[in-house]
């Protein structure tokens, strides 16, 4: 545990360095975050036009999707802020920054998470922080339903975590395929953001129990909008996001462990 | 009973290459062995020259040293750790310098890099601060630590990965290339400051280079490896003295003259008055000197000792 904890101020004092440094070009820093968060917008806009031809989407009123969206992309945007440099594994091995980092006394993983941190994805976590909070004045609280809330998101952030570091440690084994796991992370967070009720019970049982796409913010928010699951899933799958989170993490460390494994014992 | 800080016995490394063969479908995998068999110890304090053509094993040698790379097979121990296995536990105790790539933060000043170091190998305040003085001071930096590190000149970059690797006081510092594109200044002045780090610390050097000045400057030791394999282990002098290279007289004469004869040595041309004559370079000169003195009126005399270049190009063609 306390090496956690020393693990973690690594990561801050790492990500410090690299905020210091894109703040050495603060113009190109403010408009990069601004970008980011208008790109995001111009995707919640294109919900709501959507929204402008019909009432409902998959049975979902626009505040409810607004919900859906928002937790989503909170989700992701959180866990790419924080480890969004693990994409990039496969230019660290080619141009030996890997092996570099392999010299230093702290864990490979932290290294690689916080390398190139940037606070640039603020924009994203903004913007989707707006609209989750836009669509929460809709819900009708009660003390369950925060509790609920706030496992949702961490959750979620954790879940997409695991999912980021799973997917590029494929680039221990093809160098190049970052897109690969795009079409998992992204591919995943933007399926996320509509009610999967619009979509074949066979995608539902493929971000259930294949990728855990859907206890970012599928069921937990069945509960906390309180509605009736359209795919009658067991009840207590709305309160198994933290399982789901942790099962994740399990899953992607192993995977983490096998690439680093992989790449000590071929050295390419 | 001492032991040696590194210490190599019958170290292998294999690498499995995918080739694709003319007339087959499915790409051939066959094993090349990048290390094979390599032995030798370094004791602590030493300065040790590691040189070898390019694709000769060292840098996956170096990689083993450092943990980066498990090792196929074979007996490998540094500081008394395994490095693949105890690589965390090594870091703290080895500093590597990659001579083409930078740990420094470009954007950044020189001194938030070395600050970064301090707290990932958790440096005291005091050796820190006493280590920075001291390394700043002896390698003229003092007015580049405010600087941000791109606005630095290569040599002022070096000096300061260098100063980056040491921090944390290591055993054993492994340098890559250190003097590479580096002017004539640049590189003296960074090999007297190995030489006073190993002289006052006692720092173990292990140097990778093409650069055999750097090897001349430094290394009482040179380690030649060529096919994964250590061709040459031993003092430079001696490595000098190794059959088949030759020293060179270069006799000025008064006049012109046929080829100079003299037992001992063989005529290796003419220019003017000014001829060379080759003879192994395990034997004294003297007695040839003196012949030569004897039979022709002599200007001036001087003896060329083989170039390390050639010596060691011997080596690799054998």
């Amino acid at each position: 545990m306390a090496e956690a904890v020393v693990h973690a101020q690594r990561y801050v004092d790492i990500a410090w360095l690299w905020i210091r440094a894109a703040w050495q070009y603060p113009a190109s820093f403010v408009m990069l975050a601004v970008g980011n968060g208008l790109i995001n917008l111009l995707d919640f806009l294109g919900l709501w036009i959507m929204f402008s031809h019909l009432d409902r989407l998959g049975g979902f009123a626009l505040h409810e999707v607004a919900f859906l969206y928002g937790a989503s992309s909170l989700g992701i945007g959180v866990a790419d802020t924080l480890i969004g440099s693990v994409e990039r594994i496969g230019t660290y091995i080619r141009t030996g920054r890997l092996d570099q980092m392999l010299t230093k006394p702290v864990p490979l993983l932290v290294q690689v998470c916080a390398d190139q941190f940037t606070l640039r994805r603020l924009g994203r976590i903004t913007q989707a922080a707006v609209v989750f909070a836009w669509a929460c004045t809709y819900v009708d609280w009660s003390p369950l339903r925060v509790v609920a809330a706030v496992s949702m998101v961490a959750s979620g952030a954790v879940v997409f975590f695991g999912l980021f570091v799973a997917f590029s440690c494929v680039q221990f084994w093809t160098h190049d395929a970052s897109e690969f796991a795009n079409a998992f992370t992204y591919g995943g967070a933007t399926v996320a953001q509509y009610p999967l009720s619009i979509f074949p019970r066979e995608v539902l049982v493929g971000l259930t129990f294949v990728i855990p796409i859907a206890f970012v913010n599928w069921y937990p928010s069945l509960f906390i909008l309180g509605r009736e699951d359209p795919y009658a899933m067991p009840a207590w799958f709305q309160w198994s996001s933290p399982l789901a989170a942790a099962a994740t993490m399990l899953v992607a460390l192993s995977v983490w462990r096998l690439g680093v494994r992989r790449y000590t014992s071929t050295g390419s | 009973m001492n032991q040696p800080l590194v210490d190599v016995r019958d170290l292998s490394r294999e690498f499995v290459v995918r080739r694709r063969v003319a007339g087959r479908r499915r790409r051939v995998r066959t094993t090349v062995a990048a290390v094979h068999d390599l032995t030798f110890q370094v004791g602590a304090g030493e300065m040790v020259g590691y040189i070898g053509p390019n694709g000769a094993g060292k840098s996956t040698t170096i990689k083993m040293l450092t943990g980066i790379l498990v090792p196929t097979s074979g007996h490998l121990r540094v500081a008394g750790l395994e490095p693949s296995r105890d690589r965390m536990t090594l870091a703290r105790r080895i500093g590597v310098v990659f001579g083409q790539r930078t740990t420094l933060w470009w954007d950044l000043p020189l001194r938030d890099s070395f600050e970064l170091l301090q707290r990932m190998y958790r440096i005291p305040d005091a050796t820190y601060r006493r280590n920075l003085d001291t390394f700043v001071d002896l390698l003229d930096l003092g007015d580049q630590l405010d600087t941000p590190v791109r606005q630095l000149s290569l040599g002022q970059r070096m000096r300061g990965d260098i100063t980056a690797a040491l921090l944390h006081d290591p055993e054993i510092l492994y340098l890559d290339e250190p003097t590479i594109g580096l002017d004539v200044v640049s590189k003296g002045r960074l090999r007297e400051f190995l030489r006073t780090l190993n002289r006052e610390r006692g720092t173990t050097l292990l140097l990778t280079t093409h650069d055999l000045q750097d090897i001349e400057a430094l290394c009482d030791r040179v380690i030649v490896i060529d096919h994964g394999t250590s061709v040459f282990d031993g003092e430079l002098s001696a490595l000098r003295g190794r059959g088949g290279s030759s020293r060179t007289l270069v006799v000025d004469l008064v006049d012109e003259a046929p080829p100079i004869e003299v037992p001992g040595a063989t005529h290796a041309g003419s220019d003017g008055p000014r001829q060379w004559l080759r003879f192994p370079a395990d034997v004294s000169a003297a007695p040839i000197v003196a012949a030569v003195a004897a039979r022709y009126e002599v200007a001036d005399l001087s003896i060329q000792e083989p170039a390390i270049e050639d010596v060691i190009r011997d080596l690799y063609a054998r």
